[in-house]
């Protein structure tokens, strides 16, 4: 590459794209799919039942400690996929690149999305770049949409989901939404929580034994475990019950929430599920998470009852009930 | 409206500011309100300023008082 | 701990007397809400939400003062979070936001001055918002600010004072109020003294109260406990926090800095010396006269009955316009904005309240 940085004369599709393309993301992602570089890729699958997810990551800053924004667009989708009860196949993406970004950031990202896609076993097969104007976009947009085969056996949706069920969470809460929180610009604190972005294919893995036992998963990414609950408790028509002291959240955690008056509850997770389980093996599959190290903090927080209907209730410590609500508005650091 | 935060200081700047550790993370404040704390104390931090130092002995002299009370009303 | 919460508890229950208790801090209201005790309490001891949230007591009109300040000139607004959502005659900080106008969400005073240092250029407002907790934060950072010689930072004060508000309360023929849950932070300032003074004139019991759940419920004992005993002093539990003389540094720090006035506190009307405005010294760095604010003039909200609510005269519940016409997500007043709002905590917190989905 001649240039240090992104120019809008390497998204007008002539020979700088190409060079693009080559030199950043062939080279990181080669495979041979790729390979035969067609307007789209061409695979076999199978017959059965696909699952399809897509996502868009516009975070910044792109690179932050636990991960960069490659990783986390494999990442989104793979455990979307894993969510839907599939096996995470083949992933397209496309950047929207700002103008000026640096070539090396580029090329990190393109490291990045290849390393997590390798782990997480799944092919880059088909990708799309624009260059933007300077001030378009932050650094760079990107979408990933993936496919995955759903096994046969298996179905993961809220109606599934019935009173007595367990609440099952694979691990600490709010370390992404902290690590991306403390990157802000006006906020002076270093904290030493990671972004725990991580494909869950293994988890995925490791729930499938269980069969009809899993009723539904789903990653609470944006708006934290408190926002997934209650879009499950309105889904299934149901009501979630968790104990406050059975969510776990790691000190660092809990002592910055504390600090900024934010709440751990409501703060991003990447590398983390939310199951719902039949009562007799929650405690099991709880076991065999724990093995994995993406999991090893998998415990479960509550369960499901027919009422109050669509209603997330928490017991405080000191054993009254009260109702943990939607986010209304951002997430904001506060002084009150 | 006071959301306050224990930290432990760590270490004292020039310019009246001070490096805290809450629970593992690290902030920069300032100790202008507190000009006589010194490293290892705790101090409420409250919008980046260290409002009080902290006496940790205080909360459990407060818990053996209304115990005292309360076995004092029971006998009654 | 989880024993002696209910060595306390139990101890609370026990007694038979009507009893009302105010949490003036709108932090307490929070911290009651989120550990539930309200729900544990026998139903003859009441706890009453006061006047101490202060973005819900900022009037309508000082809104609308700073939205126009954004609105006519090109500067860098920075503010607590808490103040983003806050309902104007017709706009929000947030909407002004959304709207072009470069405002910024910071944690501290001390973020300002810095986006002041970094952007010497630009015209960089702070606004200070807050009790006597957040105050001395905001009269520091003007000391530094002048030790630097910043020219392009200043402050929009909307402080208040604690203080004279609990006065107009405890005087109030209207509200019934047996003792008070004074506040732990604005107190680790003040110390102790506003509240024996309340204390001795008005003979009701005010402790000094902390906010995990154990402190309140310690608040709660010593109160229901002077109230057996017909004793009225002021007291404090938060001990590991407040000194009975506070801190004088941070207090000097509010007097070198700002001056009391008279201002307009939603629901409680005008009351004397309990506004701060930057002294004369500091007039150049006091933003409303930079650019030349207008006192605006109040126009009350239809059926808003955030006044009642703020003094402690009607439950949350209460009002028609609750969780109807007012929810979180399209707040008419300030008591359902804020996170502490008496209305938004009853909304987010009570399961069986009125209007849920």
């Amino acid at each position: 590459m001649k240039t240090d940085r992104v120019l809008m004369a390497h998204g007008s599709g002539g020979l700088m794209s190409q060079r693009l393309i080559d030199e950043i993301f062939k080279t990181a992602w080669n495979n041979e799919i790729m390979e035969s570089m067609l307007d789209g890729a061409i695979f076999n699958i199978k017959p059965g039942r696909l699952a399809m997810s897509t996502d868009s990551f516009v975070i910044t800053p792109l690179f932050f400690p636990g991960g960069d924004i490659g990783k986390l667009s494999i990442c989104g989708t793979v455990n979307d996929l894993v969510a839907c009860g599939a096996r995470p196949l083949y992933l397209s993406t496309a950047f929207i690149i700002e103008e000026g970004l640096p070539i090396s950031d580029l090329r990190q990202i393109a490291r990045s999305m290849a390393q997590t896609a390798r782990e997480a076993g799944v092919k880059l097969v088909t990708g799309d770049t624009k260059v933007v104007e300077k001030g378009k976009a932050d650094g760079v947009f990107i979408n990933t949409t993936g496919i995955g085969m759903i096994p046969e056996g298996i179905d993961y949706r809220p109606a599934r989901i019935q009173p007595e069920d367990k609440v099952i969470v694979t691990g600490q809460v709010g370390d992404h939404g902290l690590a991306i929180l403390a990157q802000r610009e006006g906020l002076s604190f270093n904290t030493p929580a990671l972004s725990d972005c991580a494909p869950l294919y293994q988890l995925g893995e490791i729930i499938e034994r269980y069969g009809d036992a899993i009723r539904c998963m789903r990653d609470p990414t944006r708006g934290g475990l408190a926002t997934v609950l209650n879009e499950i408790a309105v889904q299934a028509g149901l009501g979630i019950q968790v104990k406050a002291t059975d969510i776990p959240v790691s000190a660092v955690v809990q002592g910055a929430c504390d600090m900024l008056g934010m709440d751990p509850l409501y703060m991003a997770n990447e590398g983390k599920m939310v199951i719902f389980a039949s009562p007799e093996s929650a405690g099991d599959i709880c076991a065999d998470l724990r093995r994995l190290p993406q999991a090893e903090g998998a415990a479960i927080i509550g369960s499901v009852s027919s009422k109050p209907a669509g209603m997330v209730l928490i017991e405080t410590e000191l054993g009254a009930q009260r109702i943990l609500g939607m986010l209304e508005g951002e997430h904001v650091p506060r002084i009150c | 409206m006071c959301l306050g935060v224990p930290g432990k200081v760590i270490e004292l700047k020039e310019n009246h500011r001070a490096i805290v550790d809450v629970n593992g993370n690290r902030a920069e404040i300032s100790v202008r309100l507190t000009p006589d704390v010194k490293p290892g104390q705790y101090v409420l931090i409250h919008a980046g300023f260290a409002m009080e130092i902290m006496d940790e002995s205080a909360a459990q002299e407060t818990m053996q008082y209304l115990l005292e009370v309360l076995r004092y009303a029971e006998l009654q | 701990m989880q024993n002696y919460s209910n060595v306390l508890l139990n101890a609370i229950k026990s007694v038979t007397q009507n009893i009302s208790l105010m949490e003036v801090c709108g932090t307490h209201t929070m911290a009651i809400a989120r550990s539930g005790i309200r729900e544990l309490l026998p139903s003859n001891i009441k706890l009453l939400s006061g006047p101490g949230c202060p973005v819900c007591v900022t009037s309508q009109g000082d809104i609308d003062a700073v939205i126009e300040m954004v609105r006519l000139n090109d500067i860098i607004l920075l503010t607590f979070g808490d103040m983003m959502r806050v309902p104007g005659t017709r706009s929000s900080l947030q909407e002004e936001r959304s709207r072009g106008a470069d405002i910024r969400i910071v944690y501290s005073p001390l973020d300002a001055l810095r986006v002041a240092r970094e952007n010497p250029e630009r015209e960089v407002v702070f606004l200070g918002i807050g009790f006597e907790t957040t105050t001395p934060a905001v009269a520091a950072t003007l000391e530094e600010a002048r030790e630097e010689r910043l020219s392009n930072f200043s402050v929009f004060s909307l402080h208040k004072l604690v203080p004279p508000a609990l006065e107009i309360i405890f005087s109030d023929p209207e509200i019934q109020v047996d003792g008070l849950i004074c506040p732990g932070h604005v107190s680790a300032v003040t110390g102790i003294q506003p509240y024996e003074t309340l204390a001795a004139k008005y003979g009701k019991p005010c402790v000094v109260t902390g906010f995990e759940t154990v402190d309140i419920l310690e608040g709660i004992f010593m109160l229901v406990n002077q109230l057996q005993k017909s004793q009225a002093r002021a007291e404090i539990q938060y001990r590991r926090v407040v000194r009975a003389d506070g801190n004088q540094v941070a207090l000097d720090s509010i007097n070198r800095v700002f001056e009391a006035v008279p201002v307009r506190w939603r629901g409680l009307g005008m009351i004397p010396y309990s506004g701060l405005r930057l002294r004369p010294e500091y007039s150049d760095m006091d933003a409303r006269l930079r650019f030349n604010i207008p006192e605006l003039e109040e126009i009350p909200i239809k059926g808003c009955a955030c006044g009642a609510v703020l003094t402690g005269k009607i439950l949350p519940t209460d009002c028609a316009l609750f969780g109807q016409a007012c929810t979180p997500l399209k707040p008419v007043g300030p008591c359902m904005v804020s996170h502490e709002g008496s209305c938004a905590a009853y909304y987010r917190y009570i399961p069986g309240r009125e209007g849920t989905k």
